[in-house]
């Protein structure tokens, strides 16, 4: 009962501290709509208007057709017309342009001639995903107005994309997102937690009373429980408003998944807690881990294209098993039963970080 | 006031026993072999200048720390292994305030009450007391972070003695508080003492040392005195010579370079002399070699204060290893 009364008054403790900090509170609302709208409408993997100049030396009407459909793609912002493919490089060069467009004066005969490429794309090559997209505009076909349509290449594979027909980025990013705003806040926040009252020496104090570290250690971190849940409908309510994110699967779920995901990240937020010495230090580690988060989670990168290393390091983090999660409730309408393993792992991984939290607290100074 | 039996306790009547204490940090010996006995509802000082380990005893004897080697016991307990027994029995202020800066003096008070499972029957009305008894009815609803040294002071006094208990653990308590804020304090533990309560102060004044009911000195970890502050200026082993010269600096200088002067010190116009009890005449010593230089100079026996005390008992090792 004592016992119960102590953990209590932690917490509240924690909830009428919190209520004066100010900063605390304007980040725990702050954060998630922030991210949400800079990821929403900033981050767009649909590459679209890349900066070109087009070097047409051929200049017949199929050559200037076939600019003219280049634009059309809206892949391609044509920005200049040059007329030697050595002004392309020096734009490609200066950075003004990210794809040159070199069409020989053979055009025409070339584009009869199977064997030789009908015009060369400059590109600047160091960002795969321009790299990507122009591979994609290499395979557009090119034919003259009276070869009959059918002569037009065949593809082998046709492409049916499920969950995300209109492939709208914000659809993919906002269930990571969830896990991404969730790692920071939640961490961050615990993980300063017992590194403050220890530079303020409350912690002296605290260490000298009846209050054992299991009381302390969770009463600090369950206020947090309940942000973390009001971050979540925070995110997917703003996802639903302004971008359309859908949660086809069980709202119920969902939860339940952040849930485990909340405790995983305030587990191991106590933990960097016990380690560090100062509220700077804390942080750090908090970065050191939120950046390989974002990274290796699968948030940004499809998790099976990364490095079997990497992947490796990936499914060491709580956030990759939450994506999974999320990503499989909101879009795929998947349900726990299905995914119940991804959802384990972040129990163990609570269980795990929280009991080295406690095992690592001293309740002495030396 | 909770009233204790007299033989829950150790049979000497003492609440704590130190024996042998040490504490070692690496190379520096913070507290070298202290032996220690507190009697029962007595104020304890330690006296002592900045790191000649007063914390680190008091963090010993609560168990925060653990010693070196040598043992202490507390309450009748051996405080190795009953550190959590001993947690809900002691009270504890620390050298910097250790409540919370963003919570109300009343807010702070509930916390430390449900923390020490103080009964929720009784709580409010504790709490209300301690306001009034340590005036902060004005302040219950203040941040304790707002409020100046005396009153944060008297609120950490007041969280540690919420939960009564039988021991108090004063670390330097008044070094951040006016001379007025330090009488009042001490008119309170005087209560509490009366009330039962055994004190343990540390402390580096003078004045606040006097008042204690025994006094341990502390030099460089070593306890170089121990009893009665009225005791321990009787028994200086010193012949105390008062010096009232024209000229105090010169004199100063002449009399620091006699052998058989121990220390000579400062006070206003006045030069305190401090002369080994074996020295013959001691007056007459210093009279003449002040004649001699042509010093003018009146001059007399008076008795020993703490100061002096604690200048003829911590200085002795100085001056060796200066020689050294």
């Amino acid at each position: 009962m004592s016992a119960l009364i102590r953990l209590l008054a932690v917490v509240l403790k924690e909830l009428r501290q919190l209520r004066r900090d100010r900063l605390t509170f304007a980040m725990i609302v702050g954060i998630p709509i922030g991210q949400i709208l800079l990821f929403g409408y900033a981050i767009n993997m649909d590459v679209r208007n890349l900066a070109a100049a087009v070097s047409d030396q051929a200049d017949t009407h199929l050559s200037r057709q076939f600019i003219a459909e280049l634009g059309q793609t809206q892949v391609l912002r044509i920005r200049e017309h040059v007329t030697t493919p050595q002004q392309l490089e020096d734009l490609l060069r200066s950075g003004q342009i990210s794809i040159g467009v070199h069409i020989p004066h053979d055009f025409d005969r070339r584009v009869i001639d199977a064997n030789r490429p009908a015009a060369h794309l400059l590109v600047d090559g160091a960002d795969p995903t321009i790299f990507g997209v122009a591979n994609q505009l290499a395979n557009m076909p090119v034919a003259f107005d009276t070869w009959p349509a059918s002569t037009a290449s065949q593809r082998s594979l046709e492409v049916r994309p499920y969950y995300n027909p209109e492939r709208r980025t914000a659809v993919n990013i906002v269930p990571g997102l969830i896990g991404v705003i969730l790692t920071l806040t939640m961490m961050l926040f615990t993980a300063v937690a017992i590194v403050r009252e220890r530079e303020r020496g409350n912690l002296e104090f605290l260490i000298n009373t009846p209050v054992s570290t299991a009381q302390l250690m969770v009463g600090k971190v369950m206020p947090y429980v309940v942000i973390g849940l009001i971050q979540l409908a925070l995110i997917t309510g703003v996802g639903k408003l302004l971008f359309d994110v859908p949660i086809r699967g069980s709202i119920l779920q969902l939860y339940a998944a952040a849930l485990a995901f909340i405790a995983a990240n305030l587990a191991l937020g106590l933990f960097i807690s016990t380690v560090a010495k100062t509220q700077f230090q804390a942080m750090q580690v908090t970065f050191f881990i939120l950046l390989p988060s974002i990274l290796l989670s699968g948030f940004v990168f499809p998790f099976d294209g990364m490095p079997v290393f990497a992947q490796y390091l990936g499914e060491l983090l709580p956030i990759t098993h939450f994506i999974r999660l999320t990503r499989g409730i909101m879009l795929r309408e998947a349900s726990l039963p299905e995914i119940g393993s991804e959802l384990l792992l972040l129990v163990v991984f609570t269980a795990v970080a929280m009991t080295a939290a406690i095992l690592r607290f001293s309740r002495r100074l030396d | 006031m909770t009233k204790v039996p007299p033989d829950e306790n150790s049979h000497s009547g003492h609440v704590i026993t130190a024996r042998g204490l040490t504490r070692r940090f690496g190379d520096l010996v913070a507290v070298s072999k202290l032996d220690l006995d507190v009697p029962r509802a007595r104020i304890y000082g330690f006296l002592g200048p900045n790191g000649s380990g007063k914390s680190t005893t008091i963090r010993m004897l609560c168990g925060l720390l653990t010693p070196t080697s040598g043992r202490a016991t507390v309450l009748g307990m051996d405080v190795a292994g009953n550190t959590e027994r001993l947690k809900p029995r002691i009270g504890y202020m620390t050298q910097k305030f250790s409540l919370y800066s963003d919570l109300t003096v009343r807010e702070n008070l509930e916390f430390v009450a449900d923390i020490y499972s103080y009964p929720r029957s009784g709580r409010n009305a504790r709490i209300a007391e301690l306001l009034g008894n340590y005036d902060l009815e004005d302040q219950a609803k203040q941040l304790a972070g707002t409020m100046s040294g005396g009153q944060r002071q008297r609120l950490a006094l007041a969280s540690a003695v919420l939960h009564r208990p039988e021991l108090l653990l004063l670390d330097e308590p008044t070094s951040a508080v006016d001379p007025r804020s330090r009488r009042d304090f001490w008119a309170k533990l005087f209560e509490l003492s009366d009330g039962g309560t055994t004190i343990l102060v540390s402390t580096h004044y003078m004045d606040e040392a006097e008042r204690c009911h025994r006094l341990a000195i502390l030099d460089r970890g070593v306890k170089v005195a121990d009893g009665a502050p009225a005791d321990l200026q009787e028994n200086t082993g010193m012949v105390i010579i008062e010096v009232l010269a024209e000229s105090p600096s010169r004199a100063q200088a002449l009399l620091s370079k006699l052998p058989a002067v121990r220390s000579v010190t400062q006070l206003g116009v006045r030069l305190r002399v401090l002369v080994p009890s074996h020295v013959e005449a001691p007056l007459d010593l210093v009279s003449g070699a002040l004649h001699e230089a042509g010093v003018a100079a009146d001059n007399s026996v008076v008795s020993a204060s703490l100061e002096d005390v604690f200048v003829a008992v911590t200085q002795d090792d100085d001056s060796s290893e200066q020689a050294a």
